[in-house]
């Protein structure tokens, strides 16, 4: 099996290079840096399974790095293990171990700068600081890599898949956990992430600032310390990715902190502590997602408009909505919620009467917190009944006026 | 001593009420189990149930009970037994009453259709709420020579620890929201053994809502084990000392 990954592989880069230079092999013993500086631009470097304890291993020509079994490269607790400054470099199949810890250059197990159509492929890193760092470059392919960073600490540990003044990198299929955050990726355009699973990092799973027209599908977020956190970003495509069970006083599924133009469709939202929690965004489409047993679905902040939510399911949160104002500048319709208590007459499926989901005890516990130990009691239900009958605190925009009677059938992930 | 409380134990258990109050948990339990999807929303219902109705019928058949048997203590006192001993086996046999519908009527149904650890602790908190209320029952009885009355300072008692409490709860929070209000808070839910149970149970059922920052703060409390030993002792303190201030009037009230 392995041999035919590797022929595939192999095959793979012979469409990626016309040219196909040399191969040379690297046995354990030898200098990895050595036989790069002999290497032609272009050349193919085999490395054979063993242990090489090499650091700071430069690359600046073209060049293919291909792991035999996986080859252990232990950095020693020192500095960068491989920096490459140039294009068309691939790297393939190492196991990549103890960088060194510093955050004054960001130490890092594989380092690109200025690179162009770079592939970072099925490595495992183990003990890094940073994981996979890039900065100014272009067209690179992340793909299959294992993170693993056994830090306890926020400040002990780097990201994982670091990316910075990039554009039209493909993030695929990676495992990250451990690090500070899972993906950071801050002034990077036109990229994917796709299918990655992101897990128990100390600060956010998927961090992103300034990186416009991007899209994230089918991407796992899970526990991660502070969940999903995105920044002043326009056109972003967030499709079928999981958030799950980020929990903690200053945890949410996902924070989108002024962004636009944006569409959020078919993700799921299980077990956090915060859904969404959306300040400053506009003119963003939710559609077909799935809130389930959160403890806020959603915390739309006065401060966001024009966003539509349309067609997704609220179960069994505790808060539907909550909101810090009475201004409603955003449009809900045709969603499903599951604490609805219409009818529907002329049986169309779509209630009645509108529903509104914003009750008057999430208005006490947005206003004061230390309300939240009342949560359940007799008096708060008999506060709710009574706000539903005349409506005066809760803010009257905020509501459905053509809510499913029915929960929306999005497949077997979304129960 | 126990042979008063054998015979008052048989003869309330004999009685119809408690085939009644047994009944109507099994009853509310079956149908609770048989309309909710899952055990969470089955735990929520069941939470319901123990927080409004369980105070309720304890106080109200508690003090009913003290009444109805007034006559036969009274001739227990004119023997040569110690009034304690009088004084407990009547409550003792109404909290074990009490207590055996909760585990029949409720534990029943959970053995058949299956049940969670959180469901245990609810189990116990409405155990304990039930004596609580008890306790409250019969020194609102000892208080007054009138059973309507009686009933009357009961209800109140019910009405002001499950509602007006937390109203007044709301109201000091509303006001000094300004404030760090997080061990004020902590210390208010102490001083009532409804909101204790509450929260005793939320703990264990749905705290998502509970992790917020003044949440957090609220799980790393009553989730440590300090916070446990210190609520399974306040609400201790809160079924022993009726129990205590009642016997004291029951011993030198003068029928």
């Amino acid at each position: 099996m392995k041999a035919i990954i590797f022929i595939w592989t192999l095959a793979l880069l012979g469409v990626i290079f016309p040219v196909f230079g040399n191969t040379l092999q690297i046995k354990p013993g030898q200098s990895i840096q050595a036989a790069i500086d002999k290497a032609e631009s272009g050349d193919t470097l085999l490395i054979a399974k063993g242990l090489y304890q090499e650091n700071e291993i430069t690359i600046r020509k073209p060049l293919t790095l291909i792991g035999q079994d996986f080859p252990v490269i232990d950095g020693q607790n020192k500095g960068n293990i491989i920096l490459v400054a140039a294009a068309q470099v691939n790297i393939v199949g190492l196991e990549l171990i103890n960088t060194g810890f510093s955050n004054m250059e960001d130490s890092a197990a594989i380092k690109f700068f200025d690179s162009d159509e770079a592939t970072v492929e099925n490595n495992r890193l183990n003990n890094t600081f940073f994981g996979i760092h890039f900065s100014n470059s272009k067209n690179m392919r992340i793909r299959g890599n294992q993170l693993r960073s056994t830090s306890e600490k926020e400040y002990q540990t780097g990201n994982g898949i670091h990316l910075w003044k990039c554009h039209h990198a493909t993030i695929e299929n990676n495992f990250v956990t451990g690090h500070r955050d899972g993906i950071y990726l801050e002034f990077v355009t036109n990229s994917t992430a796709i299918k990655n699973l992101i897990e128990d990092n100390k600060r956010y799973g998927l961090h992103f600032m300034f990186s416009h027209d991007n899209s994230y599908v089918e991407n796992t977020f899970k526990k991660n310390g502070a969940g999903v956190s995105v920044m002043y970003t326009r056109n972003v495509l967030m499709k079928d990715n999981i958030f799950e069970d980020n929990w903690g006083p200053g945890s949410y599924g996902i924070l989108l902190k002024d962004i636009s133009n944006s569409e959020v469709t078919g993700n799921i939202f299980r077990k956090n502590t915060v859904g969404i929690y959306m300040e400053g965004s506009s003119r963003t489409t939710f559609k077909n997602n799935t809130f389930r047993e959160n403890g806020w679905a959603l915390k739309l902040m006065a401060s966001c408009d024009d966003n539509t939510f349309v067609a997704n399911n609220f179960i069994a949160n505790t808060f539907d909505i909550s909101t810090n104002g009475s201004l409603i500048l955003n449009k809900l319709t045709e969603n499903y919620w599951d604490k609805y208590e219409g009818y529907d007459l002329n049986k169309d499926q779509i209630g009645d009467i509108p529903y509104r989901p914003i009750n008057l005890y999430s208005v006490i516990v947005e206003k004061i917190p230390a309300a939240v130990m009342l949560w359940r009691s007799f008096l708060i239900g008999l506060l709710d009944r009574i706000e539903k009958a005349i409506p005066s605190i809760t803010p009257e925009n905020m509501v459905d006026n053509s809510p499913k009677l029915r929960p929306y059938d999005f497949g077997k992930q979304h129960l | 001593m126990f042979k008063l409380l054998k015979y008052s134990l048989y003869d309330i258990v004999k009685s119809r009420f408690a085939i009644l109050y047994t009944l109507f948990m099994v009853l509310v339990t079956v149908s609770i189990y048989q309309i909710s999807e899952d055990l969470s929303k089955v735990s929520l219902s069941l939470l319901n149930i123990m927080l409004m109705i369980v105070p309720l019928i304890s106080a109200v058949f508690a003090t009913t009970h003290f009444f109805n048997n007034l006559e036969f203590t009274e001739l227990m006192l004119a023997q040569p037994v110690k009034r304690r001993d009088v004084f407990l086996s009547q409550l003792l046999a109404v909290i074990i009453m009490l207590s055996l519908a909760i585990l029949i009527g409720i534990g029943l149904p959970m053995a058949i259709w299956g049940a969670e650890s959180s469901l245990l602790v609810l189990l116990a908190a409405g155990i304990a709420l039930s004596i609580v209320f008890a306790g409250l029952a019969f020194l609102a009885s000892v208080l007054t020579r009138d059973k309507a009355k009686a009933i009357g300072i009961t209800l109140s008692f019910w009405i002001y620890f499950s509602l007006v409490y937390d109203g007044l709860v709301l109201y000091v929070i509303y006001s000094f929201a300004d404030y760090p209000l997080e061990k004020a808070t902590l210390a208010m839910v102490m001083l009532n053994p409804v909101d204790l149970a509450r929260i005793i149970m939320l703990m264990q059922l749905d705290i998502s809502a509970l992790m917020g920052y003044t949440g957090a703060f609220f799980q790393q409390f009553f989730g440590s084990a300090k916070g446990i030993m210190l609520t399974s002792g306040v609400l201790l303190i809160w079924m022993v000392w009726p129990v205590l201030l009642s016997m004291r009037i029951f011993k030198k009230k003068d029928f």
